[in-house]
């Protein structure tokens, strides 16, 4: 047995040590397609099966060793959250690409997170967004009132703790409970694809990352502008989470299916009209956007 | 610090040399920030003394007098202080959790020093906005606002970005420059009453 662990910890090690040494690459073994009945958030104990397939030689399967010897960190200790951000740069960028580029019938989980779920695009795109969101917004508001009399320009500091209110909230909540239903849903019936809750935050991040140069475009002052933007948004990030949880839930009830995949969309329309009409004033349709208006002029705001 | 503390261990004395070495060792490290070169000296002799004094100074005078510091929706003092130390923690945290060797107060001493560049940008756009309001006020309080966070990054990276595995640069600097650019913003739309 101690041969066996030396061999294998040894491996591991590499591993977990070649991110504090710069210049060593951590080689990631990707195997084909993994078997649907892997489930990846469950931390496994160095038990007796491993040793078999260590002998073996599965690319599969060792990714599965990595991935289940991976959290086996007590979390209390500050390895366990370093396997949270156990990504490069390439892996972050192509995530973030295919958060944008759904492709019908790839899953995002499978095809991109592949049990390496991280926390840091989820993290760092909320705070990007809550920034977007409230500088945009500021933006659009003093563009949109340039020219009146009566606007005295703030800087409106509050509304950033607000939109980090909101987005941190929906990032965190909505997969929290959209977890737990599907906990319960899988206690009943038995569904071939699950999810651990991190890959649940970790696709909730992602999809929200097109929400960002929306968000920037969103200060153009033309309503049917910002429209189209809440409609291309949305049916990016909704098919994104759409085609991922779909087949989590394909095997239950009908109802219940096309009920989850429906909540999930809703909320996340919510989301974007919630956040274009909070942040965000209603342009006026004969106000004109430049600095020259005639002083004549009395234009009501639509407050 | 480390020398201050040594030196501090003799409760008898009231001598002003450790205050002038801190004082010379906070200097030192200003110029550094002002003339990035690849040198050890900010993370060697890390202290937070800097980082405070800047911190003080950039809430200071981004804060409004408070008779309608309500209505005005600019950030108060308390508000500037949570989000340059919370934000430069987090930017800690994240280095390290990415797997980073620099140690937790290192960085927090990088990350203030590095907001020097902003504090003189915050200087100079008060004193250009006793002059009168318009376009060209703004233009200049731009320029300068720009090339100041240009500044505070290249600072930074330059003493950050060698504690990363090179696999992992760009996620770690990445926050840094989010962290600058929220506080060139808020630096850019300060108006006086």
């Amino acid at each position: 047995m101690a041969a066996v662990d030396d061999l294998q910890f040894e491996e591991f090690g590499d591993a977990a040590t070649s991110a504090a040494n710069p210049g060593t690459t951590t080689i990631h073994i990707e195997g084909p397609s993994e078997s649907p009945t892997h489930q990846p958030g469950l931390p496994r104990g160095s038990g007796g099966e491993e040793d078999d397939e260590l002998l073996g030689n599965d690319d599969s399967d060792k990714t599965e060793l990595l991935a289940g010897q991976k959290k086996s960190s007590p979390f209390w200790t500050f390895e366990y959250y370093q396997t949270f951000f156990d990504v490069d740069t390439y892996q972050v960028f192509d995530r973030i690409k295919g958060s944008l580029l759904p492709i019908p019938g790839k899953n995002f989980v499978r095809l991109y997170i592949r049990s390496n779920p991280d926390l840091y695009g989820p993290f760092w795109i909320c705070a990007t967004l809550v920034f977007a969101i409230a500088i945009s917004g500021n933006l659009s508001n003093f563009l949109i009132h340039l020219g009146e009399k009566t606007y005295h320009y703030v800087p409106e500091f509050r509304k950033v703790s607000i939109a980090a209110t909101i987005i941190y909230a929906y990032a965190w909540l909505v997969p929290l409970a959209l977890w737990g239903f599907l906990m319960w849903r899988n206690s009943k019936v038995m569904n071939i694809v699950s999810y651990s809750f991190l890959e649940i935050v970790c696709v909730y991040g992602y999809s929200l990352f097109i929400y960002i140069p929306t968000a920037v475009l969103w200060i153009i002052p033309q309503k049917a502008v910002r429209w189209i933007l809440v409609m291309i948004a949305l049916g990016i990030s909704g098919s994104v989470l759409a085609m991922t949880f779909w087949p989590a839930v394909r095997e239950d009830n009908r109802r219940i299916a096309l009920a989850t995949i429906g909540t999930i969309v809703l909320l996340h329309t919510l989301l974007s009209v919630g956040c274009l009409a909070y942040f965000f004033d209603a342009p006026e349709m004969d106000h004109l956007p430049t600095a020259t208006v005639a002083p004549n002029q009395t234009v009501a705001t639509a407050k | 610090m480390a020398k201050a503390a040594e030196s501090s261990g003799d409760p008898g004395t009231t001598s002003p040399r450790p205050l002038m070495r801190d004082l010379k060792a906070v200097g030192k490290k200003f110029m550094h920030v002002l003339y990035p070169r690849k040198s050890n000296t900010l993370l060697r002799d890390w202290d937070l003394w800097g980082p405070l004094i800047l911190c003080v100074t950039l809430a200071l005078m981004l804060q409004r007098s408070s008779i309608d510091s309500e209505k005005d929706g600019g950030p108060q003092f308390a508000e500037v202080f949570v989000i340059v130390w919370f934000g430069a923690v987090t930017i800690t945290l994240n280095s390290k959790l990415l797997g980073g060797n620099i140690s937790f107060f290192q960085s927090l001493c990088v990350l203030g020093y590095c907001i020097l560049p902003l504090t003189v940008a915050m200087l100079v756009c008060r004193l250009v906005l006793l002059a009168e309001p318009g376009p060209i006020n703004f233009m200049v309080r731009l320029f300068v606002v720009v090339v100041m966070f240009a500044w505070s990054i290249v600072a930074s990276t330059a003493f950050l970005a060698d504690s990363q595995p090179p696999n992992r640069k760009a996620l770690a600097i990445y926050p840094v420059f989010l962290f600058y650019f929220v506080i060139s913003w808020m630096i850019l739309t300060f108006t006086p009453q």
